[in-house]
């Protein structure tokens, strides 16, 4: 890995993975952020921020409610902004391979969630005696042990991703056969195709809410012709 | 201490019971308590032991102090299952707190947090992840679109989404508190019954707005390459709309690069 700073990353996939459900759920874990900080680490908050907004886009259909299985974007977008922001945006196929490993990482990171969830629950059998019997030690003692098993999970999973998916993407960079210009538009088009269907999907169901959608996409397209 | 005079719930005879106003070291420890209700989440009490932990300052001041049987009978009662959005917890803990010091009866307690379980997911659930999220996300988007740097894009969505954020998590307490058990009432208020639907509207106008000109920007220069795109997008996002809920639109966008990524690889390969 060209310089990257493999400690300093896992501590920010560990604390941006602990945001998302653990603590304090301030959506620093949310791919925009994520992403950019991972970049800024590696010394391209720009790269970084360019592999979140378009994190983002597909983030945006996934809901983080409560029981539900969902990619787990924080540790996944520092691993996606520290990978672009040390292969540089403008290399070619850098935006697919940064989208491809981020979300892969994510989807992985949901997967450790639930596992998480599991030991939580034999955790909380473990301490049941001393919750039923109002002992404070248990229930903050439970507390805790989940806080920290999350700091971990967050740590290790950007560490491992970090270690498998660099040297794919370096391969993978050095063999790359399609033109860049059309490898940025080819991920760009792929995320905000899930963003476009993620917002008909979310608020399809609000009295008047399409209207204010075709209203915004016409000053949004005017504005992208001016700007 | 101040006293308040009120009726003991359940009991349907007027009665004197002095209620203790929370101290601002023990508001504080709940309020910074709260940002972790969820840490313990797990499939067998969801959050009921993060509002144990929240509210355990606050069952200090039962009769007996820490340790004595009503705070571990409290404790032990407000540890069990639980379910709620994590900010809207808030209002839970505030007006469980307010029960328990009252010492109303435990049977009117755990029906009380048994009916909290519902609204406060649903509510929450709709304002904050299906419009507020979404809203301040699709901002900051749009404020990529129009150029905005790193550190602007960063202060715009942490900003304002947390003025949300933790003013939802300080109202929640401090109604939860102020109302108790008649807690109800207040979560009529307009913002929770309208605010969904008002947020859902801005949010869909804000997409329309972001979509474009992030897509502008993160595509760079070059007119012909950008307009196949906005063609090419807003034809696969009436598909992915329509996709079945198990085949959500981050899995196709993995298949999809994977599929990109093999392809580009064979380019080179076939190239040379």
């Amino acid at each position: 890995m060209p310089n990257v700073p493999l400690v300093s990353l896992t501590v920010l996939g560990a604390v941006l993975g602990l945001d998302a459900v653990s603590f304090p759920q301030a959506m620093l874990s949310r791919p925009i952020v994520a992403a950019t900080l991972g970049g800024a680490v590696v010394g391209d908050p720009l790269s970084g921020l360019l592999a979140g907004a378009a994190l983002e886009f597909v983030a945006l259909e996934t809901l983080p409610v409560g029981a539900s299985r969902y990619p787990e974007w924080g540790s996944a977008s520092v691993v996606g902004g520290a990978l672009i922001g040390s292969y540089g945006e403008a290399s070619p196929g850098a935006l697919s391979m940064t989208l491809f490993a981020a979300i892969a990482t994510g989807w992985i990171g949901g997967w450790t969630m639930v596992q998480l969830r599991g030991l939580n629950a034999a955790m909380a059998r473990r301490f049941r005696a001393g919750i039923n019997a109002g002992s404070p030690n248990a229930v903050v003692g439970l507390q805790f042990a989940g806080l920290f098993a999350d700091f971990l999970r967050g740590g290790a999973l950007t560490l491992v991703s970090l270690i498998v998916f660099d040297p794919l993407m370096r391969a993978a960079l050095g063999v790359w056969g399609a033109s860049p210009r059309y490898s940025r538009a080819v991920a760009i088009a792929v995320a905000a195709s899930v963003a476009s269907g993620a917002v008909w999907k979310l608020f399809r169901g609000t009295a008047n809410a399409r209207w204010y959608l075709l209203g915004g996409l016409a000053l949004g397209l005017v504005a992208m012709g001016v700007t | 201490m101040t006293a308040q005079r009120h009726l003991t719930p359940g009991t349907g005879t007027a009665a004197l019971r002095v209620v203790p106003t929370l101290p601002v070291m023990i508001r504080v420890q709940i309020a910074i308590r709260l940002f972790m209700v969820q840490s313990a989440w797990n499939y067998e009490l969801l959050l009921g032991n993060g509002v144990g932990f929240c509210i355990e300052p606050a069952l200090r001041l039962l009769p007996g102090g820490k340790g004595g049987p009503a705070y571990r009978e409290a404790l032990a009662r407000e540890s069990q299952y639980f379910n709620a959005h994590p900010y809207l917890a808030a209002v839970a803990v505030g007006a469980l707190a307010k029960a328990e010091l009252e010492l109303a009866q435990p049977a009117r307690i755990e029906r009380f947090r048994t009916a909290l379980c519902g609204p406060l997911g649903s509510v929450g659930d709709r304002l904050v992840w299906a419009g507020w999220l979404p809203f301040c996300s699709l901002l900051a988007l749009a404020a990529y679109g129009l150029g905005a740097g790193p550190i602007a894009v960063l202060l715009l969505f942490l900003g304002l989404y947390n003025v949300g954020h933790v003013g939802l998590r300080a109202w929640g307490l401090s109604v939860g508190w102020r109302n108790g058990m008649r807690v109800a009432g207040a979560l009529a208020t307009p913002v929770l019954r309208e605010g969904p639907a008002h947020l859902a509207r801005a949010a869909a106008l804000v997409a329309g707005i972001a979509l474009p000109l992030a897509l502008g920007r993160a595509i760079g220069p070059g007119r012909a390459v950008l307009g196949g795109v906005v063609l090419i997008v807003a034809l696969m996002g009436t598909l992915a709309a329509r996709l079945p809920v198990w085949l959500q639109g981050w899995r196709l966008a993995l298949g999809v690069l994977a599929i990109w990524i093999a392809y580009s690889l064979a380019t080179y390969t076939v190239a040379r």
